[in-house]
């Protein structure tokens, strides 16, 4: 049961990073430039952003109160509910990163299975080195060549863009439409799905070739059962393992790829919301989302604890 | 490494008997590195290419064109040159106050490459001097040395740069060292404290590896001290995994410092150079109005330099870890 203090002890350090890389009352001032001294100190009172580590350590906590007890503060910029705005932006990447981890992840696989079948040959070379391509290519460079193909240039020549490049919904749209939401979609999960086949391809390639290797492969084969069923139940059920584990782990590193896809495609998630923020230097914005963050990476890394152990019969928890 | 650990090579084979058709070829773990890297072909090509890369920056005053803010003829206000599709006069294009594309990018290569080295090799250095003490010393230096690694690493890495950078940016007694938040030095400084980590894991896991075996031993009841066993025993024995990150790190920092430009968060070197970074954020701009030149040269340089870079790891990777050899 580390994971409740390993919670309170990475956000309180991040609590302090960003109080003192955003500094929120400079924030606060820019934004309300006649505030009064009354007013700033009823400010600094209900933030608990006072100074000092005995400064930080209360006005961690009475953050950490008001968050559990969902009694936010407002934004810096504009002094709105944050809630709502993060909430909504939770929705929206999960919507593409569901998507993109699902595509993304059931892609590579099969690639690295069809690859290390048949491994050494022009298949695997092809394979290998555009994955090595694609890993090295980073998300925005994918996505800008994606612009200009898809949207820029295709519309120069077909009078048309086939697909849009930014946001959720055309400019003054309301209310849900599903096709044009998927078509939004289509270039952003694309961006996300090409880093995350080539990752997954590589990793099930080295994992089940190493499993094909083994001596319990021969045991298998050699008690006469047919090789179909030798793939599936021994080889790619053990080579799944390492992988589940990897997946689970690798939220973070997804996420991150999100982030940046979010903000070329103007695609209103939460790495919008948190590259806004940081802009603006809105401390009340950016911690929820840290915290958010913080719990979720815990939660997946004891995910991958639990799934080893549930997978792979040689390991108990401790 | 040093000589008498090479394997077979039995003295007793004189040149005379190659003759015979038993020819006994004694090579040192270091030729044996660079064969296999020789036989990584892409490792090779994209070691070629980075090389040529390097040549057109440090020969920059004659391979560039134009200076790095110097217009294409002399632009006058009715005809500016600005957004010259590729042609004679600019290779490349131009962009949209008429500079050369093609000698921005040399300009630009060199700014970036130099802070893809910098960062990587002092991000080594700290990283292995973290991990060598957390290995050798373990107790709380340790756990809190993974603490923080896991802390760093578990955040997206363009979250913790930003959240480091603002920190750094806001903290007054760092400015002196530090500097600008706009300029290369605290970019390096950045990707520095950043870049530490991965390696820091990798050292002490060395460490904690090679320190109980027979050798250390043999130097510790010598009497060597704590300094001499890291210098002299355990950095020359991870040297070659120490190789393979600082690589790695190089095309790592390069994307990062591009990945900041690209935001607008990254450098700004002063009047007289560009960045990467800077061009491929100013890509953004081209892109709408259909100037594809800008978008699409600055991105093939950047995917050329990281995955040259990347396969050269790679290469080494297989070049130093004689485990891996008949796995591919």
């Amino acid at each position: 049961m580390w994971a409740l203090p390993m919670t309170l002890i990475i956000t309180f350090v991040v609590y302090v990073a960003l109080r003192v890389g955003t500094d929120p009352l400079a924030s606060y001032l820019r934004v309300n430039q006649r505030a009064s001294p009354k007013k700033i100190q009823q400010y600094i009172e209900t933030n608990g952003l006072y100074e000092g580590f005995g400064g930080y350590v209360r006005g961690y906590l009475q953050w950490l109160q008001g968050f559990v007890t969902f009694d936010w503060p407002r934004s810096i910029k504009g002094s709105r509910e944050v809630w709502p705005e993060f909430r909504d932006a939770m929705f929206n990447t999960l919507r593409l990163g569901l998507t993109a981890t699902f595509l993304g992840i059931l892609i590579g696989l099969s690639f690295g299975i069809f690859v290390a079948l048949k491994p050494g040959g022009l298949r695997d070379a092809t394979v290998s080195t555009s994955s090595f391509v694609a890993i090295s290519t980073p998300p925005y460079v994918s996505a800008l060549l994606l612009q200009l193909l898809f949207a820029v240039y295709w519309s120069k020549w077909f009078g048309e863009s086939l697909l849009p490049t930014s946001g959720v919904y055309p400019p003054g749209h309301r209310g849900f439409d599903l096709v044009l939401m998927v078509k939004h979609m289509i270039l952003p999960v694309t961006v996300v799905v090409i880093q995350v086949v080539a990752v997954y391809a590589r990793y099930m390639r080295a994992s089940l070739l190493e499993v094909l290797n083994s001596e319990y492969m021969r045991t298998a084969r050699s008690k006469g059962i047919s090789e179909r069923r030798v793939l599936v139940r021994h080889a790619l059920r053990n080579a799944l393992i390492p992988i589940v584990t990897v997946a689970a782990i690798d939220i973070g590193a997804i996420l991150g790829g999100l982030i940046i896809t979010e903000r070329i495609f103007s695609y209103p998630g939460l790495g919008d919301f948190f590259l806004g923020a940081y802009d603006n230097g809105d401390f009340p914005q950016m911690m929820p989302w840290m915290f958010f963050f913080t719990l979720v990476v815990i939660a997946f890394n004891l995910l991958a604890d639990v799934l080893y152990a549930v997978l792979d019969p040689r390991i108990r928890l401790g | 490494m040093a000589d008498e650990l090479a394997p077979n090579a039995p003295d007793s084979v004189s040149p005379a008997d190659s003759s015979v058709g038993l020819r006994a070829e004694s090579m040192s773990p270091r030729r044996m590195a660079v064969r296999r890297f020789t036989k990584h072909r892409a490792a090779l090509v994209s070691l070629i290419i980075l090389g040529i890369m390097v040549l057109f920056i440090l020969l920059a005053p004659f391979t560039a064109r134009y200076g790095v803010n110097e217009a294409v003829f002399k632009t006058s206000p009715e005809n500016p040159n600005s957004f010259l599709s590729p042609r004679g006069i600019a290779w490349l294009g131009t962009d949209d106050i008429g500079r050369d594309l093609y000698s921005r990018l040399i300009y630009g290569l060199r700014v970036s490459i130099l802070i893809g080295l910098a960062s990587a090799f002092f991000g080594t250095i700290l990283g292995v001097a973290i991990g060598a003490l957390a290995g050798l010393r373990g107790g709380w230096i340790d756990d809190l040395l993974m603490r923080v690694t896991d802390l760093f690493l578990a955040f997206p890495f363009l979250v913790t740069l930003l959240v480091l950078r603002s920190v750094m940016s806001n903290v007054p007694w760092l400015k002196p060292i530090v500097g600008n938040p706009t300029s290369i030095r605290f970019v390096v400084v950045l990707f520095v404290l950043f870049g530490w980590m991965g390696v820091a894991r990798l050292m002490r896991g060395q460490v904690l590896a090679l320190k109980e075996r027979e050798f250390v031993e043999a130097a510790r009841a010598l009497g060597a001290s704590n300094t001499r066993i890291v210098l002299r025993h355990l950095l020359p024995n991870s040297a070659g995994p120490i190789l393979v990150a600082l690589t790695f790190a190089v095309s790592g920092n390069i994307i990062a410092e591009a990945t900041l430009g690209f935001f607008g968060y990254g450098p700004q070197p002063g009047a007289g150079a560009t960045s990467l970074g800077k061009l491929v954020g100013s890509a953004k701009g081209a892109l709408l109005p259909g100037y594809w030149w800008l978008v699409v040269f600055p991105c093939v340089i950047l995917i050329l330099v990281s995955l040259c870079v990347n396969f050269v790891g790679d290469g080494l990777r297989d070049a130093t870890d004689p485990k891996l050899e008949g796995n591919r």
